[in-house]
This record gives structure tokens, C-alpha cells and sequence, in this order.
């Protein structure tokens, strides 16, 4: 459980973090909070000849929450965000992610790129209908220094399968913007775990929206560990405009267990996941909703 | 009066060293050494075609490469088969590093040695080897039905097998009296692998200054690793020393012994000329090292109206791995304490012991009760479910009686000897659990169960151990004995009995242990039985410190041995405070001396007068049959083991929607004789519990239809955290065992034994469906609810 041998590079500035990244195309890595690299790394299941620590990019550490949304630098820690509270639905995520060690450590940004399809942050990313700026050097016209380009990727389009992400060799994700809600919005996350802070076996995060005589107007869920991509569910129509209180909860489960395709593995069985995920669901659901209703 | 430690909840001596990160474990030390790394089979059964190591002879800092052909004929033989039964007819034992045949994923098949472990296992990455597929052997039943064979020469893959019956007091047979029995019900139960997962693996680190070797080990048993390495190595054995430093966490899996490792690192240490370590990883753990747990069990009873069993028939399919170095001790114990705190009119118990392309397997904490547990308590439930009776009932119609003991089973027990039941107080140990968890009053609610579980587990298992006690010419007390210390609390409990017979301050009392160099002659730290074992001999060896010291001192007070006591370390005349000696003049005045190094040695010296014999010319200064110094040796050897109890009940809530599974209220009542600290008693009840929980609740070894374990990591084999292990209630009864000098049985298994039966018990309450599996997930408990 040694890793096996890899340059290691600690650029000082962006500029030069791309450079490197980009002269390492699919033979670098990125290693930012470490908390998923470094088991693969000891375990040689990751094998990059170039690591580009990014921890001394200071600059990559902003949490910003505007009126339009909150965008998280690539070295934002979990820990950092779960404590700025910049957004509701992120702070329920983060107190789901791991154990407060790891989340020290581990990053936002981090955890998106990873891409682990039973991971929560990818899930609220993709409920919120959030995006990943990615950033490349651009060759310098005729004489003049090397450029920085960026490119925002949306969340449906940034997560393409179990741990594969849209970032391009030489490419580093620089940022995650996540969408402030409406108003009268409400937001909830639940899963069912085998341990306190393991990945889930399924869990479901809810965005829900009341109009002014409490019916649910908008209802979206972002459902973890059921595919090889977060799966997002427009539940709206299912919730049928009601209250919460008359909802057809069977409905909206069915609607959510359509949508879902879980695996079986060691932990749990497919249709035990198909399960859990309508009734995640429902409770997810509802508390958004209950939230929504202040 | 001296204070009186033994009994005292004294606080743990070690914890604060170890809790600052002050602890020396095996991979602290030896940080020049080289570093070995193993090339492990990828493959659960092949022949080995061709090692080529070409690619890896460019790897800077490499050392040596070696394969089982580079091995002497003495290092190269199958490892020793520790514990041979005449049950055991077809028992295997592993090559070192693999022979033609790798028969599970992780046997070593390469030893490369470099300057770092990064390079090591850089060069074991570029060896290539050529291996020859073979069908797997995976699981018990595949084992018996798949007519694939583990071993070519073990027909049906059947290791052992070994019946042992007693007949009821008119001499009916188990079958007999079943079938003549009002009742009867057959069923089938199975029990999981799992395994001791130890915090710290195994390592091994060895140094060769050309004469003498020495090995440090993360070792169960010092003694013994020693004993194996002088034999496998050739070398006499007072030239080699082994050494258990601090070690994280045993559980069994330490015991076995030796290790590949432990043979090869030191003949490579010897061989090169150079310091050599190696230290397991995680991984390496999983599928290298040990299991336990996996049976299947075949169940026939017969019982009257009030419960009690008239007959039993038990058959085990007990899953061994690949290989037996253990020999056959885990089903044997299985069989054995399969009884519990009952008396059975007719029992018959059968096992068949097999080989399947997997991890070996050896004791684990409980080895082998969790399962004989679970068989009888599952009996128990599903007797008193059949008659409509309260399962507390039940059992309390089938327990042996405290007017019994001593009660003999008229089985024969691991140890080799009669399994004869001690003491103990059953029906009062099932009041004191069903008042502490509040069984009569129990509210009855949906998705909430209760459970118990009953068990005898035998302790202090011999042959002996052993203690020496030295009191220095400082007053200090050097306690050591050769079994060795995995975190149990030892420098304290062993501190508390010195401190208690000599009448010392804990203070000054120090112990090593696991140390060949201060102590030879021990078995090891396994089987509840190192507080009997070296506990009563440390106990009888200060009885004679304790008895030399008050011979001196009656001669320098002018008084009489029996007016004499000791308290605080100081010697003094019954009612006379002033007539007084300290213990630290006492071993100037033992240890007659020529030289005056310092003050307190020239009291003994030749002219000072007060030497011991000294003060007659006549007498040599060391008399006839005496040795200088205050210290003594002793041993204790029991007859057979003595027999600790416990029981067991929680109560448990199960989600309607999610079947996820949650233990409210755990409590334990728990006889282990005579307790010498009952603080580092509930610790390892507690520690017991939540092994016995991860047991019933999380943790498997799962192994595909190829032999790859496919959750060897802490990612996927489920130790359970804290946050989910339940406050456990705890009380304590005491019936001293008759079989030795302190009265104490063993405790360190305990926790862990009933967990399983007792969690199957309550989920079963709370959901109506038969439990007879263990351990059992969400999953699966939605699978039964159908």
C-alpha cells in the first residue's frame, strides 16, 4: 500500500498549475484534498506519473454566495463550506458526506470531479441544476504570455459516469457554481447508510417550491447510489399541485423508482435500493416541502 | 492496612502512553531496516508455471528476490500444524512461499527485500508470474458437492471429522431420545465468515549480528514465534530472542504463529547480513492472514412440554480455507460449548471440517462459541415459540442447577481434557439480566423486539504460565511473565495482584511482558486465559518474594516472620509501627555483597554486620539452599479449564419502511469469578459486545464464485463505528472458580460471544420471521419480509 513512483509538482499560481496540466495531459492528476487519490494512489489503482498539488493556489479557496448562487473555489474544504452555510440544501449535503476528519480535508470541487455516483455533492449539483467551471491554458497569441480559458460545464452534461466527469486532460475545475433557490423553496436530504458517514445506499436530496396557497408548484429530486450518474427526477407533476398533505405519495415514488437503475453489490440487493429510493423520496419530499412552508 | 488493589477499579497504567502516541509498535521500529514486500497470488487455486523477475532487476534499492526453489530444505517446509488431533487425518499446512500450487488469493508466492517499501513493492509489481488456473473451491457446500478438490490428496476436501456423543441417564441415544421426545423441530442455520481485523496487522522485524538473532514480532506469543524460528532456522535456541513490542490488537489472529513472515523475513535478516522488516498492510490482512466464523449447522432437538430438551443432534459443516495450522480447535469448541449453561438428556455433535480455496481459518475472539451460541439459543426461541412459553422459561428449565457443580458434560473440551463446569450461578445470573433490561415489563410495541442469549465459555486454558517477581535494592517491584500484551490492560491488572500479595504501592510496581529475554517459559496471550494463567502464577511467585522478604526482615527486627506484615512497601512488627524495615533494605540485606557501590549497598557489604548471614561467622553469607536477592519464580498449571458465564439481552426497533435495524438497549451480566479490576472487565465486555455486534449486524467476508474476497477493505467490510454500538448495561456476578489460587476466570472473549444469538432473538421478537442467518443486513431483512 505504497504508491507507485510519480513527479510531484506544487505550482504556485494558476498560470503555472495549468501549464503543467497541460504538459501532463491524461498522465496528471490533480490532487487536491486527497481524500479519494491518495487510498487509489497507495493502493495503485491510480498510477498518474504527474501530481499537481493545487493546495498552494490560495486563491481557490473563496466560498462566494451572491444573490444569484453560491460559487465554491476548488480548494474550498467541506469543513469550510459546511460552517459558511452558504446554501441550505450544500450544508444538509455536507453533514451527510464521511466523518468531520475527511471533510476537513476533502474538497467541494473535489468531490464533483471524483464523480462517484453514491457520492451527495454531485447530487445537489445536479438537482440545483448547478455547473463546473473548468480551466485550460490558452498558447499566447505571437510574443505574448500563455492565457487562461474557461469553459462552464452544466451539471447534466459534467457527469458522464461512475467516477468520469466532463474535464478534459489538462483541464482544472476552478470552481462549482450552485443556483440560489426561489423563494418559498424548501430543501431536504436523506439516506440510508450502513454506517454513520459511509456512502450511501441510496439517498435522495429535494428542492421543492410552494406557491402562495402552499401547493407545490416545483418538485426535483436528485437521487445517489441508483445509477452511474446522479439522477434528477422532475416530481412536480406526480406531487399533482397539491398540499403535502394530500399528495399521492405512492406516485411520486413510482415516478422516482422509474427513473432509478441500482446495482446490487455487497451492501444491498437492487431491488432494496429501488426501495429505498421511492421511499427516500417521499421523505425527502415532504421535509423540502415542510421546510418550503417555514 | 495496605490498600487492597485487587478488586479496584484502577485506572488503566498503559493509557497514557499509548493515548499520547508514545506507544512503540512493530513498524516504529527498525527505521533503517530494509524493507520486505510479497508478491501474493491473484488467483483463489492455480499451479504456478514460471516466476520470471527480469522486469523488477532494474528497480533501484532492490536486494534480493526469492522464490520457494532459493528456499534451505528447512526453511522450505510446510509451515507446522501447531495442534494435531487424532481427528484430523487429512491436516494441511502452507509452504512459506507457495510450492507449484497457490491455493487462495493472497498466499505468498514471491519475497522481494529492498531498501524502502515503495521500491518493494515496486518490484513485486514487475514480477511475472505464470499461473495455470485451477477450479476454485468456494463455500461449504461446494466443498462437499462439487467433487473440485483443495488439496489432490483430500478426498472430498473433508480435513476432519469428529463425532462426540453422550447418551441420556437411561442410555438412550440423541436420536433415540428425539425420536421419542413429545416435540421435535429440525432446522438449518448459517453463520458468516468475519475475522479479527486488529487495528495494527501482523509485522515482523528482524535483525542478524552474526551469533545472536533478534526478532520483534506483532506476535500473540513470543515464546512459541521463538521456539519455531530456532527450529525452522536451525539455530540453538538461547542464540534467538523475540520480542512482542506494543501491539495493537491481536484477537486471535496472532496466535497463530509462525508466520511465513516470522520464518522468512529472519532467515533473510541472517542471510543478508541485514536488518529486515516487514510490515502487513490492510489489504495483505484480508486475504493473507486469518478468518474464522463460517459454518453451516444441521439441527434435530426433542424436547417435553416444559421445554426441556430431551435429545440434540447437531451437524456442522465448520469451512477451514485452504489451510489447518491450527488444527481443528475452532469446530471442537463449536461442539463443545455448543452446551452452554444447559444439561441436555441426549447429545450428538458432528463435524465435518473442509477445505475451500480461502483465507485459513484460525480462532478468532469467541473461536468458535459465537456459532455453538447461536445454534443453542436459536434452539432455545424456537422451542419456546413452538410451546407458546416465554423463552426466559424455557431456558431456565434446561439449566444446570448451582447445587450441580462441579458439572461434568462428559464431553472431552479443547484443552484435550474433561469439559467439567467449575462454578457458576445460573438462574440467578438470568434474574439479575432479565431485571436489568426490564424483560417482565418489556412493552410490547410494532418493529420492537427483545432477545437473549445464554453462554459458558471455557478459560484459562493450559498447560502453564509463569512469573518472576524482583524486588531491587529501590524498593521497586519487577514483575514479569512471557505471555504477551495486546492492549488488555496487563501493567495494570498484573501491578494490582503484585501490589496487592506483596503489600506495595502500584507505583512501584512494573511489568513486562512478552519479552523472552525476561521471561522463556510461556504458551501466549489467547483463549480468556492470560489473567488466570500469569495472573496466579505472578500471585504464587510474590507469595514466595513475600515469604523471603519477611525471613530477612524478622532476622534484622529481631522478631518472629508470623508477628510480621507489609504495608506500603515497608516490613513491620503487628502493632509496633517503629520495629520496621523497608522492603528496599530487605534487598540490600538479600543480596550479600563484597563492593559498596553506593550507600544503601554498603549495609550489605561484608563488614556492615546486617548482611543476611552475614552477622554469623559460622553460616556462609548465602545459606544452604537460598539464592542471593529477593525475587522468586513460579508457575501455575491448572488441572483444565475453568468455565466463565455469561447472558446477554437487548432490545431492538426495526424501520417498517427502510428494515434498517437499530439496538436500543443493551445489557450484560457477566460472572467471570473474582474480578481483579472490574473497570478493565466492563472495557473488555464492551469491546467484546461491539465485535459480537459488528458480527451480527455488518460484517461478512464475501467471496465471489472465483475466491476473491471482493470487500477486503475497511471501505467495504463493515466494522461497525461507535456510532453504531448501543450503551451497554452492565452487572456483574462473582462465583469464584474453585480451580485456582485467586479465584478468578477469564473475561477477554466474553463480549463477544452471545451477540449474534441475542440480536437473531430480538429481531426475530420485533418481526415475526425466522432469523437463522447471521450476520443479517437491511437488505436481507427486506428480503424476508418478503
Amino acid at each position: 500500500m505504497k504508491p507507485p513512483p510519480f513527479e510531484y509538482h506544487a505550482p504556485r499560481d494558476l498560470g503555472e498549475a495549468l501549464e503543467i496540466l497541460a504538459g501532463a495531459g491524461p498522465r496528471g492528476k490533480v490532487l487536491a484534498g486527497g481524500q479519494s487519490l491518495i487510498p487509489m494512489l497507495n493502493m495503485r489503482i491510480a498510477a498518474p506519473d504527474h501530481l499537481v498539488d493545487i493546495n498552494r493556489l490560495g486563491a481557490l479557496s473563496s466560498i462566494d454566495a451572491g444573490p444569484g448562487g453560491v460559487t465554491v473555489g476548488a480548494l474550498a474544504r467541506h469543513a469550510e463550506v459546511e460552517r459558511a452555510a452558504p446554501h441550505p440544501l450544500m450544508v444538509q449535503a455536507l453533514r451527510l458526506v464521511a466523518h468531520p476528519v475527511i471533510r476537513n480535508r476533502g474538497t467541494v470541487v473535489g468531490s464533483l470531479v471524483h464523480a462517484d455516483p453514491a457520492a451527495e455533492l454531485p447530487a445537489v449539483l445536479a438537482v440545483l441544476d448547478g455547473s463546473v467551471r473548468l480551466a485550460r491554458r490558452a498558447p499566447g497569441a505571437s510574443g505574448l504570455p500563455d492565457g487562461v480559458v474557461t469553459r462552464d460545464v452544466p451539471a447534466g452534461a459534467f457527469f458522464t459516469g461512475p467516477m468520469e466527469s466532463a474535464a478534459e486532460p489538462g483541464e482544472l475545475a476552478v470552481s462549482a457554481f450552485f443556483p440560489a433557490l426561489p423563494p418559498r423553496t424548501g430543501t431536504a436530504f436523506r439516506e440510508i447508510a450502513r454506517r454513520h458517514g459511509d456512502y450511501a445506499l441510496a439517498g435522495v436530496c429535494a428542492v421543492v417550491t410552494l406557491d402562495e396557497d402552499l401547493h407545490i408548484s416545483a418538485a426535483r429530486v436528485g437521487c445517489v447510489g441508483v445509477g452511474p450518474v446522479p439522477v434528477v427526477v422532475d416530481v412536480t407533476e406526480a406531487c399533482e399541485r397539491r398540499p403535502a398533505a394530500t399528495v399521492p405519495w405512492q406516485r411520486v415514488a413510482g415516478a422516482v423508482r422509474e427513473r432509478a437503475e441500482p446495482d446490487g453489490d455487497v451492501h444491498a440487493s437492487a431491488a432494496y435500493r429501488l426501495h429505498l429510493i421511492g421511499v427516500l423520496a417521499e421523505q425527502a419530499v415532504k421535509d423540502a416541502a415542510r421546510e418550503a412552508a417555514g | 492496612m495496605t490498600t487492597r488493589l485487587f478488586g479496584e477499579p484502577v485506572q488503566r497504567r498503559e493509557d497514557p502512553r499509548l493515548l499520547t502516541g508514545q506507544g512503540r509498535f512493530l513498524d516504529d521500529l527498525g527505521s533503517g531496516a530494509l524493507a520486505a514486500a510479497f508478491v501474493r497470488s491473484p488467483h483463489a487455486h492455480a499451479r504456478i508455471r514460471d516466476v520470471d523477475v527480469t522486469a523488477a532487476l532494474d528497480v533501484d534499492g532492490l536486494i534480493a528476490i526469492y522464490t520457494w526453489e532459493d528456499l534451505p530444505e528447512r526453511v522450505g517446509r510446510p509451515l507446522p500444524l501447531l495442534i494435531p488431533h487424532p481427528a484430523l487425518t487429512h491436516g494441511r499446512t502452507a509452504y512459506p512461499l507457495a510450492r507449484e500450487t497457490v491455493r487462495h488469493v493472497g498466499e505468498p508466492v514471491v519475497m522481494v527485500v529492498a531498501t524502502d517499501r515503495y521500491l518493494a513493492e515496486d518490484a513485486c509489481g514487475l514480477i511475472e508470474v505464470d499461473y495455470e488456473p485451477l477450479k476454485p473451491v468456494v463455500g461449504l457446500e461446494d466443498a462437499v458437492q462439487s467433487g473440485h478438490l483443495v488439496h489432490e490428496d483430500v478426498p472430498g476436501n473433508i480435513g476432519a471429522h469428529l463425532v462426540q456423543e453422550v447418551p441420556s441417564a437411561s442410555g438412550l441415544s440423541a436420536g433415540e431420545a428425539i425420536d421419542a421426545a413429545p416435540h421435535t423441530l429440525s432446522f438449518r442455520l448459517d453463520i458468516e465468515r468475519s475475522a479479527s481485523t486488529p487495528l495494527e496487522g501482523r509485522g515482523v522485524y528482524a535483525r542478524w549480528d552474526g551469533a545472536d538473532l533478534r526478532v520483534y514480532s506483532s506476535t500473540q506469543t513470543s515464546t512459541s514465534v521463538r521456539m519455531a524460528i530456532a527450529a525452522a532456522l536451525g539455530l540453538p535456541l538461547t542464540s534467538v530472542e523475540v520480542i512482542a513490542p506494543d501491539v495493537g490488537g491481536g484477537f486471535g489472529v496472532k496466535i497463530v504463529h509462525p508466520w511465513p513472515e516470522e520464518i522468512l523475513v529472519p532467515w533473510a535478516a541472517m542471510l543478508l547480513g541485514r536488518e529486515i522488516k516487514w510490515t502487513e498492510d490492510r489489504r495483505e490482512h484480508f486475504i493473507s492472514s486469518a478468518h474464522e466464523r463460517g459454518q453451516v449447522q444441521h439441527v434435530r432437538v426433542g424436547f417435553d412440554d416444559d421445554g426441556r430438551v430431551l435429545g440434540m443432534d447437531v451437524r456442522i459443516l465448520h469451512d477451514h480455507g485452504a489451510y489447518t495450522p491450527y488444527g481443528i480447535i475452532v469446530p471442537i469448541i463449536t461442539s463443545t460449548q455448543l452446551l452452554g449453561p444447559y444439561k441436555l438428556g441426549a447429545y450428538r455433535v458432528e463435524f465435518s471440517s473442509v477445505y475451500t480455496n480461502t483465507v485459513q481459518v484460525t480462532p478468532y475472539r469467541g473461536a468458535g462459541r459465537p456459532q455453538g451460541v447461536f445454534c443453542m439459543e436459536r434452539t432455545m426461541d424456537k422451542i419456546a415459540r413452538h410451546l407458546g412459553r416465554d423463552r426466559t422459561e424455557v431456558r431456565a428449565a434446561n439449566f444446570i442447577q448451582p447445587d450441580e457443580f462441579p458439572y461434568d458434560q462428559r464431553m472431552t473440551f479443547q484443552d484435550g481434557r474433561p469439559l467439567i463446569y467449575d462454578s457458576g450461578d445460573y438462574p440467578e445470573m438470568l434474574r439479575l439480566v432479565k431485571e436489568l433490561i426490564g424483560w417482565d415489563d418489556f412493552e410490547r410495541a410494532p418493529n420492537r423486539g427483545i432477545g437473549i442469549g445464554c453462554y459458558v465459555e471455557g478459560t484459562g486454558v493450559g498447560p502453564y504460565e509463569g512469573g518472576h517477581v524482583q524486588i531491587t535494592s529501590d524498593g521497586r517491584v519487577h514483575v514479569s511473565t512471557g505471555l504477551t500484551s495486546q492492549g488488555q490492560g496487563h501493567q495494570t491488572v498484573f501491578a494490582q495482584i503484585a501490589a496487592t500479595e506483596l503489600g506495595v504501592p502500584i507505583e512501584r510496581v512494573s511489568v513486562v511482558t512478552g519479552d523472552t529475554r525476561r521471561f522463556g517459559y510461556a504458551v501466549g496471550t489467547f483463549a480468556s486465559r492470560a489473567a488466570v494463567m500469569s495472573g496466579n502464577a505472578i500471585a504464587l511467585a510474590c507469595r514466595k518474594v513475600r515469604e523471603k522478604a519477611l525471613r530477612i526482615a524478622a532476622d534484622a527486627l529481631e522478631a518472629n516472620p508470623a508477628d510480621l506484615e507489609i504495608t506500603e512497601g515497608i516490613v513491620h512488627v503487628v502493632g509496633d509501627p517503629k520495629a520496621a524495615v523497608p522492603l528496599s533494605t530487605v534487598a540490600v540485606l538479600a543480596n550479600p555483597l563484597r563492593y559498596a557501590f553506593d550507600d544503601e549497598a554498603a549495609k550489605a557489604t561484608q563488614f556492615s554486620g546486617q548482611a543476611s548471614g552475614g552477622a554469623s561467622p559460622d553460616r556462609p553469607p548465602v545459606a544452604e539452599g537460598d539464592e542471593p536477592g529477593l525475587e522468586g519464580r513460579d508457575y501455575y498449571s491448572p488441572i483444565r479449564s475453568t468455565f466463565a458465564a455469561g447472558m446477554h439481552a437487548a432490545v431492538v426497533e426495526t424501520d417498517p419502511l427502510t428494515a434498517e435495524i437499530k439496538v436500543l438497549r443493551y445489557a450484560v451480566v457477566h460472572d467471570c469469578g473474582k474480578l481483579i479490576n472490574p473497570m478493565i472487565v466492563e472495557g473488555q465486555i464492551h469491546g467484546g459486545v461491539a465485535q459480537g455486534i459488528g458480527g451480527a449486524l455488518y460484517e461478512r467476508m464475501v467471496y465471489d464464485s472465483h475466491g476473491q474476497l471482493v470487500n477486503a477493505s475497511f471501505m467495504d467490510f463493515l466494522m461497525p463505528y461507535a456510532t453504531e454500538i448501543p450503551h451497554v448495561e452492565t452487572a456483574h456476578l462473582e462465583t469464584p472458580s474453585p480451580l485456582n489460587p485467586l479465584g478468578i476466570k477469564g473475561a477477554g472473549e466474553a463480549g463477544v460471544i452471545p451477540v449474534s444469538a441475542v440480536i437473531a432473538s430480538a429481531i426475530e421478537d420485533a418481526e415475526g420471521v425466522d432469523i437463522d442467518r447471521m450476520p443479517i443486513s437491511p437488505s436481507e431483512l427486506f428480503d424476508l419480509r418478503g
